[in-house]
């Protein structure tokens, strides 16, 4: 295994030709994926490459990485996108680690925290602490870890998007996952004071409310999974945010009237659902 | 001094067309840099050094590295009228520095068309001015200078002392070491005004043959092109060529040497004030908008005449209408400038000017001058001509643009042709591999690796043509 944050691509993805140099005529941003070695990540990674994004893809799992970043640079015929492994929770690699990922991307455009966890305790009455413990410290504590220094930056250039993959379990805290409901809110939250932040000094904030999406995490659901969409099309949602500057967005679209009546819904009759 | 996260720092090129963040530095003095490069080592970074930001392309853009930003190293440090010796900083402008030394009868001998270039980035450039036949880029005019390399060493060049760094590190686009002080020799003036003759030019052939013919009788000569015409008319233009006045043919020097008579008026008509004018602009910059202004000043200029001129005026052209780069839009502009030898400089034009017009991307703008070689190592200078040709970029032109410009590349090296660093943003390594020469490329590299063997010295530019 290698050092977290060590670019793994010295001898297996470097066959490929570096990225001509950004021109005029030939202009060229970048991206950063944090958790792109499956699920929607890995979708948004084939998406924005498809796009013409140079991408740093970041995850814990050297090997799915890898196939993305070979499958996405086989396409393109140059190395597109450079995988470094990275677990979130070593938080205090993070600032380094961004340090040298702009300087290998030569700039930086647009940063995507995808990265989550979704561990349920198993029935209405189970508690976990340790599970919801790692929750917080991916889904919520991670994206601090990341967005802190990024926003800085961003702030500092007056330019650049941001990214936050919450969920629509931050909208209402239920019965089914006490633990992902308060990560997702907290991110939620998190993203939603960081574009009052920055929307002021010209950067774009765009929070993500993913339904049910088919990706390993699926399994996580517990019980039946209305609207369910294909990580492709939640990337293809998101692609098109990122390019109307949209601050919030559900994929699938219903969800943004589902989660509107279920917010709505007063707590004495919430508090008697069982979902 | 650490690398804090708040001093990043989105920069740009003068066309508005390129972009790039960077961690800013502003030192105040040698030390500073030497700290810049040791926290550049530490993390692993690279440097570029920055003056006035002045430039078409990534010169002074380095992405995700560190930005020295050279602006507050701005003192001029000696002034000997007597002499004309002047020692400056590296961030001293053109501005500050023919402010200084123009009411003391001096001009500076070369300088770019906007005063806001600094000493330091017209160095690393080695620019020309309208005067290249006679006085040759403004390396010639260095005494000696101070530089600080990567590697910490302080040096000091002069065309005798350290000769290889001297030609190197001018020309050398920043990237063999960092000027600290520039010792330049003024040329001695007796007026504040130039003597201008203005006459059209009918076609190409003409336009060139006049600044061949004509440039031995003038001190400067400059040529303006119509580049949105073809046919029998294509290359016309209007030739401005100015010399200095000499003896009592200024009546009164100390008045036309005074400032206030140098300074350019803030209003255009007297009535419209100057730094709203590219507002104007703005509906004309399209390809019809601009064939009418284009033929318009075509027309107007074919009364030949003859006007005096201050210095300020005939050199800072691009000073006239602040802002220019804005009328361009949201896309910017980019400039490409070649340098043809005389004698294939005629046939080569005419072919890229065609193709522009047949393709719908005409240049709205043609400069041309005299070009004689000079000794500097990364030299861009031919004896012929150079035409710098101004485009717009929007969305839906880049391909097209970057499609004709690589046919451009072609046909100038064909014919012997060279770019100028500071200018072209598309040039790619291929192609400055083909206009340097491989034993030029690795005269620099072993320059580069004497002086910087850590590579910490890199620009956008750097990566681009020599990767």
């Amino acid at each position: 295994m290698l050092e977290s944050g060590s670019p793994f691509s010295e001898d297996t993805v470097s066959n490929y030709p570096k990225p001509v140099t950004a021109t005029p005529l030939n202009p060229r941003r970048r991206g950063i994926i944090i958790g792109a070695s499956d699920g929607i990540g890995a979708a948004l990674a084939r998406r924005l490459a498809h796009e013409g994004y140079i991408l740093a893809l970041l995850a814990p799992n050297q090997n799915g990485l890898e196939l993305v970043c070979n499958e996405i640079n086989q396409i393109a015929r140059e190395e597109r996108a450079r995988a470094y492994v990275h677990d979130v929770t070593d938080y205090e690699k993070t600032p380094e680690l961004l340090r040298r990922i702009v300087a290998d991307l030569g700039g930086l455009d647009l940063v995507l925290f995808v990265a989550g966890v979704n561990y349920p305790p198993g029935g209405i009455d189970k508690y976990n602490f340790e599970n919801d413990r790692r929750m917080i410290e991916v889904n919520l504590l991670g994206a601090i870890a990341w967005l802190n220094p990024v926003a800085e930056m961003f702030q500092s250039a007056k330019a650049g998007q941001i990214v936050g993959i919450s969920s629509v379990a931050g909208d209402r805290g239920r019965v089914g996952n006490p633990g992902y409901n308060t990560s997702k809110a907290g991110l939620t939250t998190y993203l939603e004071a960081l574009r009052n932040r920055l929307t002021r000094h010209g950067v774009h904030v765009l929070t993500v409310k993913p339904g049910f999406v088919r990706t390993g995490m699926i399994k996580a659901a517990q019980g039946p999974t209305p609207f369910i969409v294909e990580p492709e099309k939640a990337a293809e949602d998101i692609w098109n945010a990122v390019r109307k500057r949209k601050q919030v967005i559900y994929t699938h679209s219903l969800w943004r009237w589902i989660m509107l009546a279920i917010q709505h819904t007063p707590s004495f009759i919430f508090r008697r659902l069982s979902f | 001094m650490s690398l804090s996260l708040h001093t990043f720092t989105q920069f740009e090129n003068v066309g508005h067309s390129m972009r790039a963040p960077s961690y800013r530095f502003r030192p105040t003095c040698a030390d500073e840099i030497q700290e810049a490069f040791r926290l550049a080592k530490k993390h692993e970074l690279t440097v570029t050094a920055r003056g006035a930001g002045k430039s078409y392309n990534d010169a002074a853009l380095n992405g995700g590295g560190i930005m020295l930003d050279l602006s507050a190293m701005n003192q001029i440090l000696e002034w000997d009228p007597a002499t004309g010796l002047v020692r400056c900083e590296p961030g001293v402008t053109i501005e500050k520095l023919w402010q200084r030394v123009e009411p003391d009868g001096w001009w500076p001998p070369v300088v770019s068309g906007t005063m806001f270039t600094t000493l330091g980035g017209c160095l690393a450039a080695n620019i020309h001015g309208k005067n290249n036949f006679k006085m040759g880029p403004i390396g010639e005019h260095v005494v000696e200078f101070t530089a600080l390399l990567p590697t910490g060493a302080e040096v000091t060049c002069s065309p005798k002392k350290n000769a290889d760094l001297f030609h190197g590190m001018i020309s050398g686009l920043g990237m063999l070491g960092v000027f600290t002080s520039i010792t330049l020799q003024m040329k001695h003036v007796e007026s504040g005004l130039l003597e201008v003759h203005a006459l059209p030019v009918h076609d190409l052939h003409e336009h060139l043959s006049f600044l061949f013919d004509h440039a031995p009788n003038y001190d400067y000569i400059v040529g303006w092109m119509d580049t949105m015409n073809g046919g029998k008319g294509l290359g016309r233009g209007q030739i401005h060529a100015a010399n200095y006045l000499h003896g009592n043919e200024d009546p009164n020097p100390q008045k036309t040497m005074q400032l206030k008579n140098q300074i350019l008026p803030p209003r255009i008509f007297g009535v419209f004030p100057k730094s709203n004018l590219y507002l104007l602009m703005i509906p004309f910059a399209n390809n019809l908008g601009w064939w009418g202004v284009s033929t318009a000043k075509y027309i107007a200029s074919l009364r030949k005449h003859i006007f005096r001129q201050s210095h300020a005026a005939f050199h800072f052209l691009l000073d006239y209408v602040p802002n220019w780069d804005l009328s361009y839009g949201r896309g910017g502009l980019i400039q490409y400038q070649s340098f043809l030898p005389k004698e294939t400089a005629e046939t080569a034009w005419r072919e890229m000017i065609e193709l522009s017009l047949k393709r719908g991307l005409p240049s709205y703008l043609g400069v041309t001058k005299r070009h004689r070689p000079d000794k500097f190592l990364l030299t861009h200078a031919v004896d012929g001509f150079s035409l710098a040709l101004d485009f717009k970029v929007t969305d839906s032109r880049r391909a097209k643009l970057s499609d004709m410009l690589q046919e451009f590349d072609r046909i100038v090296l064909n014919a012997g042709g060279r770019f100028y660093f500071a200018k072209n943003s598309e040039t790619s390594a291929a192609s400055a591999r083909a206009f340097l020469g491989e034993e030029t490329i690795l005269k620099f590299k072993k320059l580069k690796n004497r002086c910087d063997p850590n590579n910490l010295l890199e620009s956008d530019l750097f990566r681009r043509v020599f990767d």
